[in-house]
């Protein structure tokens, strides 16, 4: 029964969810020490004095590092400061030698930016969403060596090769809602990085690692408890495990219990202080704010970085769109998957189908048939050009269109048998011989009299129902007769 | 010498006086203690006898600074059990007898001073190095691969690995550790 018209229907509970992102910095040496950055060597090889925190040693910091970040914020729509800080963030744990990280927590490179990310969204998953997440900062920090634990002798064993390399802290406001979003964004973050160069993005390698921070309210309220989601190595389980937070908090709360949060000892702002090692970071607008006498390769310039920027992958999308004339949607899933760009632009090299023709292709069959088997591109089992192959096949009528689908799952069952060889061994070539659709048609009307009964009476009811009922039925029958044999 | 002659001339005024002077004297008496046993402190005390000579002394004469008085100083911090906790969480040092706590609000007296001073319009500086230029360092491998040299160091490691004590093993809360720490006066 409805109540009071002062009282709204309590709106549901929904996700607010913001992202922790640390990138590590695609770059040949550490952040402050000339140790090399490799993902497996032998154990504490790639460990200077520094990076064990000998006393003695200063950082120095490498100027590919600071490039990177600022490459990175200008893709990211961020504003560079111009004066940056360091700072030490001290905590005790056994794989950070110093006691203390450095950091950039005060004032960092990059501030303010934006990314826009997009989701295939709508009925049929075939309408692109356009999304935004604000940055709050990206800062430039070192990481922590690796710790393994020994249950057995109670101990941890500790690597420190990882010790002191680059990473990009990107911290991304609680603008999305759910996991999917969530996805989403790191999804195209992760393409941004790769097309940059500033890091390779590989999650399973630990190269990009995503916190997430999730709480639930209703809109309008103020937010709720946030928990932390951490230890993912997937884009894919990254929005399994927010959605499970999302229905685990939403439970919790509908049962009238409160969320808990266990944050960390060093989670509360404190243990922060200036690092004293270090000057102030400058980097320079462009060649005509240089100060004089400065080193060529003492000075990071801006606007050179800005004008050296790749190709991004929004940029892409919209170019493939205007080349060759596909959808956005077709668009953002080739960008989207790993190689698929160069797999369609080497089936249209070898057919003369128009792209628009290919693209559904690509775009359904293939990545269908990819993502049933969880492979990627690169290890498809029909090569481009055995697939420009079946495709001429069915441009040039010898196959139909349902039976180039057929030959499509044949030729990914058996890897290495071409288009031509399945049609000819199982006799699928298009029938166009008219002598004998001649004679099959005529075979088929001799032999199924009552469809043929059935088919006329209805004809003659469309009939009668275009005249109104006015028509002289022994007429039309006849008339009828003689269209349809 | 003039050191210990320096400290005989300082008064105490009032309850506030630190207890700089009863420091400084014992120092002085250990420096001395040690000299016969260690080379270093002998290189130090001569050195320490050129510095307080009559013609190069850099120690003034007479004390030159002033204790605030205590009107001047914001009043005393009291420190909550809480954050009594949270410190030691932090530092991972134990200190709450009379004495540690008596410690650290003296301590914070001390540097309570420090508001004495006026810094409307000055900019916080957090290193001397402020207006110096960050040296920036080409991306060219020139360290590590020094792993037998670095282990040397530690006392326990494994194949190539430096050993520690397992995981972070998280301080009880402080009901637990009122069990623990029963010396404590809190």
């Amino acid at each position: 029964m409805p109540g009071p018209l002062s009282l709204r229907a309590p709106q549901q509970l929904v996700g607010v969810v913001g992202l922790e992102v640390h990138a590590q910095i695609n770059s040949n040496t550490k952040l402050f020490s000339g140790s090399g950055v490799r993902f497996s060597a032998p154990p504490n090889s790639l460990v200077s004095p520094f990076d064990a925190s000998l006393p003695g040693t200063l950082p120095v910091l490498n100027k590919r590092c600071v490039e990177a970040a600022v490459m990175t914020g200008l893709a990211l729509n961020c504003t560079i400061n111009r004066k940056s800080l360091f700072d030490r963030k001290h905590y005790f744990y056994a794989d950070l030698p110093a006691g203390y990280q450095i950091t950039q927590q005060r004032r960092p490179i990059a501030v303010d930016g934006m990314l826009t990310y997009s989701l295939l969204g709508g009925k049929k998953r075939s309408q692109v969403i356009r999304k935004t997440v604000s940055i709050k900062q990206i800062q430039l920090e070192q990481d922590s060596g690796k710790s393994l634990h020994d249950d057995l002798r109670s101990q941890t064993l500790i690597d420190l090769n990882r010790a002191g390399v680059g990473l990009m802290e990107l911290v991304m406001e609680p603008d999305m809602s759910c996991g999917e979003e969530a996805a989403a964004a790191v999804r195209e973050l992760q393409l941004i990085l790769q097309a940059l160069g500033t890091c390779q993005g590989n999650m399973s390698e630990g190269q990009l690692r995503v916190d997430a921070n999730v709480s639930v309210h209703r809109p309008g309220e103020p937010l709720g408890v946030r928990t932390e989601v951490k230890n993912i190595n997937s884009v894919r389980y990254l929005a399994r495990a927010i959605d499970y937070e999302i229905q685990r908090q939403i439970g919790v709360l509908q049962r009238g219990e409160a969320v808990q949060n266990e944050t960390r000892a060093y989670d509360s702002k404190s243990g922060f202080m200036p690092e004293p090692n270090l000057p102030p970071l400058i980097v320079y607008e462009d060649n005509a704010s240089l100060p004089s006498g400065i080193d060529a390769c003492q000075a990071v310039v801006v606007q050179k970085i800005r004008e050296g920027l790749p190709e991004l992958p929004s940029v892409k999308r919209d170019r493939l769109v205007q080349t060759y004339g596909i959808l956005p949607e077709h668009s953002f899933t080739l960008v989207n998957e790993d190689g698929l760009v160069e797999y369609f632009e080497a089936v249209l090299k070898a057919t003369k189908k128009e792209p628009r023709k290919v693209i559904g292709w690509v775009t359904n069959e293939l990545v269908g048939h990819l993502k049933h088997q969880d492979m990627s591109v690169s290890q498809s089992p029909i090569s481009p050009s055995a697939l420009a192959e079946l495709l001429e096949l069915q441009e040039t009528g010898h196959i139909s269109s349902s039976v180039a689908k057929q030959v499509f799952q044949e030729m990914w069952r058996s890897s290495g048998r071409t288009a031509l060889e399945i049609i000819q061994e199982q006799d699928l070539g298009l029938v166009s011989d008219t002598a004998q659709l001649h004679s099959i048609c005529q075979k088929v009307v001799d032999s199924h009299p009552d469809e043929v009964r059935k088919v006329l009476n209805k004809l003659m009811g469309l009939v009668q129902k275009e005249t109104k009922g006015r028509a002289d039925p022994v007429l039309v029958r006849a008339i009828l007769h003689e269209k349809t044999s | 010498m003039s050191v210990f002659s320096l400290a005989a001339k300082r008064t105490c005024r009032g309850v506030s006086c630190l207890k700089i002077t009863r420091y400084s004297v014992t120092n002085v008496e250990n420096f001395h203690r040690r000299r016969n046993r260690c080379l270093q402190s002998h290189i130090t005390n001569v050195t320490r006898l050129f510095s307080s000579h009559p013609h190069n002394s850099k120690v003034p004469e007479v004390a030159t600074w002033e204790l605030v008085p205590e009107d001047q100083l914001p009043p005393p911090a009291h420190i909550p059990t809480d954050l009594v906790d949270k410190l030691e969480r932090l530092a991972l040092v134990d200190f709450r007898t009379k004495q540690g706590l008596a410690c650290l609000e003296k301590a914070i007296r001390f540097a309570d001073q420090l508001h004495v001073v006026d810094t409307s319009g000055v900019e916080p500086m957090d290193s001397v190095l402020e207006d110096r230029a960050l040296n920036l360092r080409d991306d060219a491998v020139m360290e590590g691969d020094c792993a037998e040299e670095l282990l040397q160091l530690s006392k326990n490691t494994a194949e190539e690995y430096f050993v520690a004590p397992p995981g972070n093993i998280p301080l009880p809360k402080r009901e637990e550790r009122a069990a623990l720490l029963k010396h404590s006066e809190l």
